[in-house]
């Protein structure tokens, strides 16, 4: 039985593996010189896990007693984690070099965090979801903190912690009365105990405690407040890390909760998300006004988006699920490409994160300018641009969820939002006369903002296919 | 052939549209002029080859969507035929034309290229009227229709730096419009009760159609009387008809070439060609065709009592066209429609040949229009008053009573006149002898206040004035041939001869009502068709119609109009001497009569000289409620409305919350823990009360 169960796990095992002995062979060798090298593999790593998982996972296994699940949700959820945390740590490797805060650590750090990543999506249990979600959350409250002699990434990581602490804790309480009403801690136990497509206030209640543990992960509303100030703090490749993978693999690990342990009540919580996706629409429209720090902005662009994604889980539905996969799939599209340019955002040396420094960056770069006015455009949600269509694609679904008022809401929301991108849009081809911001690429951030923005306008075409994997994953879900 | 006839012009327009940098302004109008040359050739080879059957020419398929399939192609019959040599020969001598009248042109500066632009247009227009007329179904109709009013609004606006000039080009399109409104619901109700917008299908159903009702604002009424009616809306608005005419008067400040092209010529005789071409729709519509018999009798008594005062030579020009095309719905109301398409034939030469040597005379003076500054011309322009005497001659209609011997008006028009008395109706044969009247009286004002006379306004000016180049006399030559000979040479087929005419319009309706016992048809010397019966018969059950269609009704009044008494062959003619002599008595004998006559009748005259006052209503009805209208919804709505309130969401309220946003993000860990514990707090509420209320 063992073995079955160790083949059902086996990318996550390698990936275990390889972590613990990049660990030891850099400390044994050269320390933070291997960095670079450390990681590069880490990256190879992560793409060979991709396409094994991608390529060759096949049908539905479980393991472990069923605590943990292999199917196509898992798989597209892992692919897309994989192949996002790669583009992530493939562009932040140049910047932390010549920053000298690349220490061999970092990569580790994410490879465990996309360990935990991996083992929250295919989490068919309470104790393999916190297990996965403390796995990741120790690597990222380290990740955050890894500036060691900056006061601001010191505090960002000492708030996410402490913030991240509470938050774990509230999502224990929940599962220990989940546990209590249920009599079990496997999703298909709890599954069993809900009739006639409502939970028992007990077992609602717990489910209320686990959702706040999960939404403080995705940074919904009201649970969102330490989204900029660790977006801000923290160097910026970390920040490109927190606003991709972790929001991706949080998602999956809610729309697994919802629907494989909950999934009879939609009714009960439909409301709930729903609410919490208004909130955050709005707050991440509005207060993103304000900003003129592009990570502070960048924060509540992902709170916004994460709004929409929950919406898509809001509607219940398997074209909800779908909706909110592919927005998720587009959204860390859209954050990698717009992270690659932030990063090469400086002056004089020093990174520079300020909208005020784009101001006729047009003329400057051509090229580059139009690439970011496309994925610009696309996170608010102009067509032709892909991010239109995810949006459209959600609010689809929840107008057919039987939810018309709020995708209104959604709509409004939106169009509040895209104010802020469009100004960013506004300096660079309209603004004053300013001192330039330099933005030297190496080519790995110039290929992937280009490629992101290709995307946002080739993807128009058929999605490249992610809309069937989705369709598949939320099937798998939603049965 | 048929195809190069309708896209040579298309291929001259892009050609000099969008290559003339290329190939030079003077390549640009050899190409245009050229191309519309070749195809008034080939016009002219289809039509006297033309044996009368209706042929489909496939180009492509156009529509297919749910049960509305059709084509593009072209259909050639009869009424097409016409067309084609009436529209090409007109616009190739008016691209000719062009060369000498547009040469100079003191709207635009120094190095300013206008002249491929006006040759583009011309031939774009000449695009869109050719597939306006070999249109085989309405929306191909639909889309020439539009197509020459997007060229009339164009060259209208030709000269875009004046204001007038672009008012007068909006004043048209909106005007056509209002037509257009009705024509779109015409094809809309055919396409509703026929499930087809294809000629020979509609015409298959025109008598289903006379029998069903139809459900239009607030009643029921007989479909093909609704119908027809909505049609005909359409063809008011293009042919200027009363109550939608007061867009051609103004359209006269595009350049002369273009009045006698578009505005005289052509474009404007597409709401006769309309009715011509729905004739088997009109012959079930009886109340329709009344309706337009009314409308066209009213709008040619009109347009004829105000083109008596008007001074401008363009202006009593187009008023003049305005009453004669009333005199081809007069024609198309009787139900003769061969003679709506006669005088719409002889009209097109004649009247362009008005309009170009009134474009020579203007030419001449300077770009002078009023004629009041004219007088003793005669001497100075010599062909082209040889030109507009033969033109006056024309439409005035001079030619032997009671024999076939004439000038093109003289048989065309009272071909009219006879047709109008012959359907018994007083009122149109009245009105209409009354504009004859009028029609000769302003024609003869306008020679002689031109060319009669002594020189008055600047001497300057009429020391000056000059023969025109060649290029504009040679399509006056042109035409005055057809002004001469082709009434005389066609009058047989269009009208006088029944048997021509079925045979022309390849008619066999028409053969099979004479056969259906039609005594009085016998009688008067026309049972020869009765000898045809046979293949009648065939034809009436669903064979094809030939060009038009005719009614026993409308045979009947085809009949006594070829025999209508000798007093009303006479009355146009007599009608026309007393015109003639009265404005001798006027402009020649004794040039203070009309002065005093206007001030005599202070009243009268203003009321005539304003148009009927018809500008002012309308001004006063449509115009300035609409603006009205428009700048409320403006102000109030658009302005205070939807802008205040988007701007005090956008200025105020999210701001607000903005700044509260941003006051609470505050950095305190403490701040952010208890948001975390509020939200759990109104969650937790939320699912008791939802969970309680289960």
């Amino acid at each position: 039985m063992i073995s079955a169960d160790i083949s059902v796990m086996m990318p996550e095992i390698a990936l275990a593996v390889y972590a613990m002995a990049a660990l030891l062979g850099a400390v044994w060798t050269g320390k933070d010189a291997t960095a670079p090298l450390v990681t590069w593999t880490t990256v190879a790593v992560f793409l060979g896990l991709a396409a094994w998982i991608g390529l060759g996972g096949q049908g539905e296994r479980t393991a472990f007693s069923g605590m943990i699940a292999d199917d196509a949700f898992s798989r597209f959820a892992k692919v897309a984690i994989l192949v996002s945390a790669a583009a992530v740590l493939a562009m932040s490797q140049d910047y932390m070099t010549r920053r000298g805060i690349l220490r061999f650590e970092y990569p580790v750090l994410i490879a465990l965090a996309v360990l935990g990543m991996m083992v929250m999506v295919s989490a068919q249990d309470l104790i393999a979801l916190y297990m996965g979600l403390e796995l990741q959350s120790l690597a990222l409250y380290v990740v955050a903190a890894i500036r060691r002699d900056s006061v601001r990434s010191t505090e960002a990581g000492l708030k996410y912690f402490v913030l991240g602490a509470l938050s774990s804790g509230l999502l224990l309480y929940g599962a220990s009365l989940a546990y209590g009403f249920a009599g079990t801690t496997r999703f298909d136990g709890i599954i069993a105990t809900i009739e006639g497509g409502h939970a028992s206030l007990g077992l609602l209640v717990g489910l209320v405690f686990l959702i706040t543990g999960l939404a403080f992960k995705v940074s919904a509303v009201p649970f969102h407040m330490w989204t900029p100030d660790v977006y801000e703090g923290a160097p910026t490749p970390v920040t490109a890390f927190f606003a991709t993978a972790p929001k991706l693999a949080a998602m999956g690990l809610l729309a697994r909760l919802l629907h494989d342990a909950f999934g009879t009540a939609t009714a009960d919580w439909g409301q709930i998300i729903a609410l919490l996706a208004v909130l955050s629409m709005f707050l991440g429209a509005i207060a993103a006004i304000g900003q003129r720090d592009l990570k502070r902005l960048m924060a509540y662009s992902s709170i916004a988006h994460m709004g929409f994604a929950l919406l898509g889980l809001a509607a219940g539905t398997a074209a909800g699920v779908e909706a909110m996969l592919v927005y998720m799939a587009v959204y860390v599209a859209m954050n990698v490409g717009t992270f690659a340019f932030i990063l090469s955002m400086e002056k004089d040396g020093t990174p520079v994160t300020s909208i005020d420094a784009l101001h006729l960056y047009a003329r400057a770069e051509p090229l580059k300018a139009l690439a970011m006015l496309v994925l610009l455009f696309s996170l608010a949600g102009v067509p032709p641009m892909l991010g239109f269509f995810a949006k459209f694609g959600v609010l689809r679904a929840v107008v057919e969820g039987g939810m018309p008022l709020v995708a209104v809401l959604g709509v409004i929301a939106s169009v509040i939002g895209a104010f802020y991108y469009l100004r960013i849009v506004y300096f660079m081809y309209f603004g004053t006369e300013r001192e330039a911001v330099e933005t030297r690429m190496v080519p790995v951030q110039w290929g992937l903002l280009m490629a992101s923005a290709f995307v946002m306008v080739a993807g128009v075409v058929n999605l490249f296919g992610i809309e069937a994997a989705a369709a598949a994953a939320a099937d798998v879900l939603v049965r | 052939m048929e195809k190069i006839i309708l896209f040579a012009p298309l291929l001259g327009a892009l050609i000099a549209g969008f290559g003339w940098r290329i190939i030079g302004e003077k390549g640009a109008m050899a190409v245009t002029t050229g191309l519309l040359f070749l195809a008034a050739l080939l016009s002219w080879i289809v039509f006297l080859g033309f044996d009368g059957e209706v042929r489909q020419i496939h180009i492509l398929d156009f529509i297919r969507s749910g049960s509305l399939d059709t084509a593009w192609s072209i259909r050639l019959d009869r009424l097409t035929a016409i067309m084609l040599i009436v529209v090409n020969t007109v616009s190739a001598l008016v691209h000719l034309y062009s060369w000498g009248y547009m040469a100079h042109d003191e709207n635009w500066g120094e190095g300013e290229h206008y002249k491929a632009r006006f040759f583009a247009y011309l031939s774009f227009f000449t695009f869109a009227m050719l597939s306006l007329v070999t249109a085989d179904n309405l929306v191909q109709m639909f889309f020439g229709w539009e197509g020459v009013g997007v060229a009339s609004y164009l060259l209208i606006g030709f000269y875009y730096k004046k204001s007038s000039a672009n008012a007068a080009a909006i004043k048209a399109f909106v005007v056509n419009r209002v037509g257009d409104f009705g024509f779109a619901l015409g094809i809309f109700g055919l396409f509703y009760l026929t499930d087809s917008i294809d000629f020979d299908v509609i015409f298959a159903a025109a008598p289903d159609l006379a029998e069903t009702q139809i459900g239009f604002l607030w009643t029921d009424w007989n479909a093909a009387n609704l119908l027809g009616f909505l049609l005909f809306v359409g063809a008011m608005g293009k042919s200027a008809q009363l109550l939608l005419h007061t867009w051609l008067p103004d359209a006269m400040e595009g350049p002369t070439p273009v009045s006698a092209l578009i505005h005289a010529a052509t474009m404007v005789t597409a709401g006769v060609f309309l009715v011509c071409r729905m004739s088997p729709l009109y012959e079930v519509a009886p109340e329709a065709k009344s309706f337009i018999l009314y409308l066209g009798a009213a709008t040619a008594f009109f347009a004829a009592t105000v083109g008596l005062v008007q001074n401008d030579i363009k202006r009593v020009i187009a008023y003049s066209t305005c009453s004669q095309l009333g005199y081809m719905f007069v024609a198309a109301g009787a139900g003769i429609y061969g003679a709506a398409m006669f005088h719409l034939f002889t009209h097109a030469f004649f009247k362009a040949m008005l309009f170009l040597g009134a474009g020579s005379v203007i030419h001449a003076m300077h770009h002078e229009q009023d004629m009041r500054n004219y007088g003793g011309l005669r001497r100075k322009i010599p062909y082209t008053f040889w030109a507009m005497l033969l033109g006056t001659l024309a439409i005035t209609g001079v030619g032997i009573p009671l024999t076939y011997i004439g000038f093109a008006g003289f048989l065309s028009k009272d071909a009219v006149i006879e047709s109008a008395w012959a359907t018994g109706d007083g009122f149109a044969f009245w009105a209409l002898v009354i504009a004859a009247l009028f029609t000769s009286f302003y024609s003869w004002r306008l020679m002689f206040m031109t060319f009669w006379g002594d020189p008055r306004g600047d001497h300057h000016t009429h020391d000056h004035a000059h023969e025109s180049p060649m290029t504009m006399l040679a399509p006056l030559g042109v035409l005055a041939l057809g002004a001469v000979f082709a009434g005389m040479i066609w009058f047989k087929p269009f009208f006088g001869d029944h048997d021509k005419m079925t045979a022309f319009f390849h008619m066999p309706h028409h053969v099979a009502a004479a056969e259906s016992g039609d005594a009085a048809a016998a009688d008067t010397g026309h049972g020869e068709a009765a000898a045809d019966a046979g293949h009648g018969e065939a034809a009436a059950h669903g064979g094809p119609v030939g060009a038009i269609a005719m009614s026993d009704t409308s045979a009947e009044v085809l009949d006594l109009a070829h025999h209508a008494p000798k007093w009303v062959k006479l009355s146009p003619f007599v009608a026309m001497l007393i015109g003639l002599g009265t404005a001798w008595l006027f402009y020649i004998r004794n040039p203070a009569l009309p002065r005093q006559l206007a001030e005599a009748q202070p009243i009268l005259y203003r009321f005539l000289l304003n148009k009927w006052y018809f500008d002012e209503i309308y001004d006063w009805a449509f115009v300035r409620p609409a603006k009205w209208l428009g700048r409320f919804l403006w102000t109030r709505g658009d302005g205070a409305t939807i802008d205040g309130a988007i701007n005090g969401v956008a200025m105020g309220i999210v701001p607000f919350f903005t700044r509260l946003a941003m006051r609470g993000q505050s950095g305190y860990l403490f701040h952010y823990a208890f948001a975390m514990v509020i939200g759990i707090a109104v969650l937790l509420i939320w699912v008791s009360l939802a969970g309680g209320a289960e």
